[in-house]
């Protein structure tokens, strides 16, 4: 039966774990990830949730634990932030080379120096070649419901890869919301028991991930490029499937509002795709063509839905909480890749905001809009990366 | 605390008089897990080591074996050695993934099930050394065994915390100036119920500890010296002689700490007394890794050696303070 409750999308993370029917969770405390395993442990030493908690010594032993946990058969849980992701780095291409389903909440925070505990994607970007499927959510009900959705995404046969649902710090993490939380009976209806490709079992043993040749080691690559390819038919189909048995839906890889004859379609992820949609709203109160696509899936990327949105679209501005020292924000890169082989691809300008939890309100966004529309009117950005509301 | 206490006499299923003890060599099973074929170098003494686990704990078994010389040695995909489930994972992790294997065997209710992590001694004393900690810690449920080859092997021979005084290595082309790190009684300060250390030169020793251990709940700590010969530059017919060596002049002593008492093994508890135990230089200059040490150096080794051995012999003679400094009961 659903219930409707009030919390923080970090306690909304630890209730998916429980519903998820986790089996080992393995976890390290840091700032803003806390509460999210603080939940987890209130749940299991309550005996509301029937799972082992290794309060591990550091973010790369937590990751191990869960990688060999789910090789030894059952469902996982971690969850962290920043500078926890960052260590744990080695160990997410081994779990993902192990083709292991370990879902993960990661509660974004900017990466020091200097020290910050405020949002920013460069934690969660910073481990995209990985291979690790990467979610970004825009709400508390979002979070809920992804992580329930990428266990029953990882764990297909298809699939077999990890995941991590992304959150910002404090914007979410913190901050209580209304949620409808299914019941376990219409979850457990929903999600099967646990699966993965493999198992470490003394009655069929296996030497799992010993050293492969130059001959072996490419097609080894390959699979797990094909399994990112399936996540990306796979994701929209069980977002819909859950939408139909639970009300939310989200838009498979991308979620577009307003996009179908916008001029200028604005292209964000996590929290920014909400503001966007207000500022959307606003500028269409002025008669201002404009669009919001909120890119949900970042790995794999939505190379396709983002081709299509370009044919219709005469410029896309992508505003990233997030830079590549040297380069531009990642989803400015990713969006021009996109669009390269197209005819008539639309115009583009990147935008910089939101570092270490600056605040990026419809306000801000319906600014960046109007400079975009600016340029696209004169047929030239100026810049093709803006720093937005920079202190010169 | 008592409750603690309690708890952890009633899960002390073995010590010494549970297990049955091996006495002689042909008690050994014969089943083999180490299957033939595998990659170590000739006289590679932790594979015999290895051999000797299996033979000693069975089939019923996980191992998980970070980067290490058993990498090498189990064989390259689609091939394996190990006739076990072995999970290959990243060099400072071994204690952290059995803690994983641990907690979702008792989730799936899978008794009889023995969890091993089978680490050499960089993996164990240098990069790995957090992670054991913190399993020993939350007295994680499985055996941790400790190769020590005394350097990076896997990799050429490169010093490690576990490399003795005076030893030539690749990174310590004059010899290492800093003495071998004392693993064994690190882990024992971490009071878990079950501390020894082994040479496969003496393998029912060996056996008997890992059988010893199997019963005990809780964190139990193996350290190995098992000899090289393509680092520490000796015949490779001679890996068993050397441990033996190792052994006989007090380099490696054989004990074992269960629930905080100490005892020296055989034969190391035979060589309290300094005139039993051969001069130490009769293993250094077995080996070409020795080949610089001077007569000073020499000298010093033989002093530290006769100092562990003073602290060796009050350990032994007062196992009641041990207890109370190393064990929980």
């Amino acid at each position: 039966m659903t219930q409707m409750i009030i919390d923080t999308a970090n306690h909304l993370a630890g209730y998916a774990a429980k519903m998820a029917k986790v089996k080992v969770v393995a976890a390290y405390p840091i700032t803003p990830q806390t509460t999210v395993v603080e939940k987890i442990a209130e749940f299991v030493e309550s005996g509301q949730m029937d799972a082992e908690y290794i309060r591990v010594e550091s973010e790369h032993s937590a990751m191990v634990a869960c990688i060999a946990a789910a090789a030894t058969g059952v469902r996982t849980f971690t969850a962290t932030s920043a500078h926890g992701l960052a260590l744990m780095h080695e160990a997410l291409h081994w779990a993902a080379g192990s083709r292991l389903p370990v879902v993960m909440a990661v509660v974004n925070r900017a990466m020091g120096a200097p020290w910050s505990i405020w949002s920013d994607f460069s934690d969660s970007l910073s481990q995209r070649d990985t291979g690790w499927i990467q979610f970004y959510c825009a709400d508390n009900q979002e979070v809920f419901d992804t992580v329930i959705q990428a266990y029953k995404l990882c764990e297909d046969e298809k699939v077999f890869l990890p995941a991590m649902v992304c959150l910002e710090g404090f914007i979410l993490s913190h901050t209580y919301m209304p949620v409808r939380i299914p019941g376990q009976k219409e979850i457990d209806g929903f999600l099967p028991a646990y699966k993965s490709g493999w198992i470490l079992d003394v009655n069929r043993p296996l030497s799992h991930a010993n050293l492969v040749s130059p001959e072996w080691y490419m097609e080894f690559r390959y699979m797990i490029q094909e399994a990112m390819e399936n996540a990306k038919k796979l994701i929209p189909k069980i977002d819909k499937e859950y939408g139909e048995r639970f009300g939310s839906e989200y838009g498979g890889l991308v979620e577009k509002y307003k996009c179908e004859d916008a001029d200028l379609i604005l292209v964000t992820m996590g929290t920014m795709g909400s503001d966007a949609k207000i500022a959307v709203d606003g500028l269409r109160k002025d008669g201002l063509k404009v669009g919001s696509a909120r890119v949900r899936v970042f790995r794999p990327f939505p190379v396709e839905e983002i081709a299509k949105l370009a044919e219709n679209a005469q410029m896309f501005a992508t505003i990233d909480r997030h830079i590549s020292f040297g380069m531009e924000g990642f989803l400015a890169t990713e969006l021009k890749a996109s669009t390269f082989n197209q005819k008539d691809a639309p115009m583009f300008a990147g935008f910089i905001a939101g570092l270490g939890g600056r605040d990026v309100t419809s306000e801000t966004i319906e600014k960046i809009a109007k400079k975009s529309l600016k340029w696209m009117g004169t047929g030239k950005a100026e810049k093709e990366t803006v720093w937005v509301d920079l202190r010169e | 605390m008592d409750g603690h206490r309690e708890g952890r006499k009633r899960n002390r299923v073995g010590g010494l008089e549970g297990v049955k003890r091996m006495v002689t060599i042909k008690e050994l099973p014969k089943e083999e897990y180490l299957l033939k074929g595998h990659a170590a170098c000739a006289g590679c003494g932790p594979s015999i080591a290895l051999r000797l686990l299996f033979k000693a704990l069975g089939n019923s078994v996980i191992l998980a074996v970070p980067a290490c010389c058993t990498t090498v040695i189990q064989g390259q995909y689609p091939y394996t050695s190990a006739a076990v489930p072995l999970q290959n994972i990243l060099f400072e992790s071994t204690a952290a993934a059995a803690s994983g294997i641990v907690a979702a065997l008792h989730q799936r209710k899978l008794e009889g099930i023995t969890v091993v992590g089978w680490a050499g001694d960089g993996g164990t004393v240098d990069i790995g050394i957090q992670a054991l900690s913190g399993a020993a810690e939350r007295e994680t449920d499985f055996i941790y065994i400790c190769y020590d080859n005394e350097a990076y092997g896997n990799t050429g021979m490169q010093r490690s915390g576990a490399t003795p005084y005076g030893a030539w290595t690749t990174t310590t082309p004059s010899g290492k100036r800093e003495r071998k790190k004392d693993m064994p009684l690190i882990m024992a300060a971490h009071r878990i119920p079950y501390v020894a250390t082994a040479c496969p030169s003496y393998p029912i020793d060996f056996v008997n500890k890992l059988r010893k251990a199997k019963d005990i709940k809780g964190t139990k700590y193996i350290h190995i010296l098992a000899p090289c010969p393509t680092g520490w530059r000796y015949d490779a017919s001679k890996t068993v002689e050397l441990g033996r060596l190792a052994a006989q002049t007090g380099l490696w002593a054989l004990y074992e700490i269960e629930y905080g008492k100490f005892q020296l093994n055989s034969p190391s508890d035979r060589l309290v007394d300094k005139a039993k135990r051969k001069p130490v230089k009769e293993y250094l200059q077995l080996q070409g890794r020795f080949r610089n040490v001077t007569d000073d150096d020499v000298n010093r080794i033989q002093q530290w050696v006769d100092e562990d051995w003073e602290r060796y012999r009050k350990m032994a003679s007062n196992s009641a303070s041990d207890s109370a400094l190393y064990g929980k009961i």
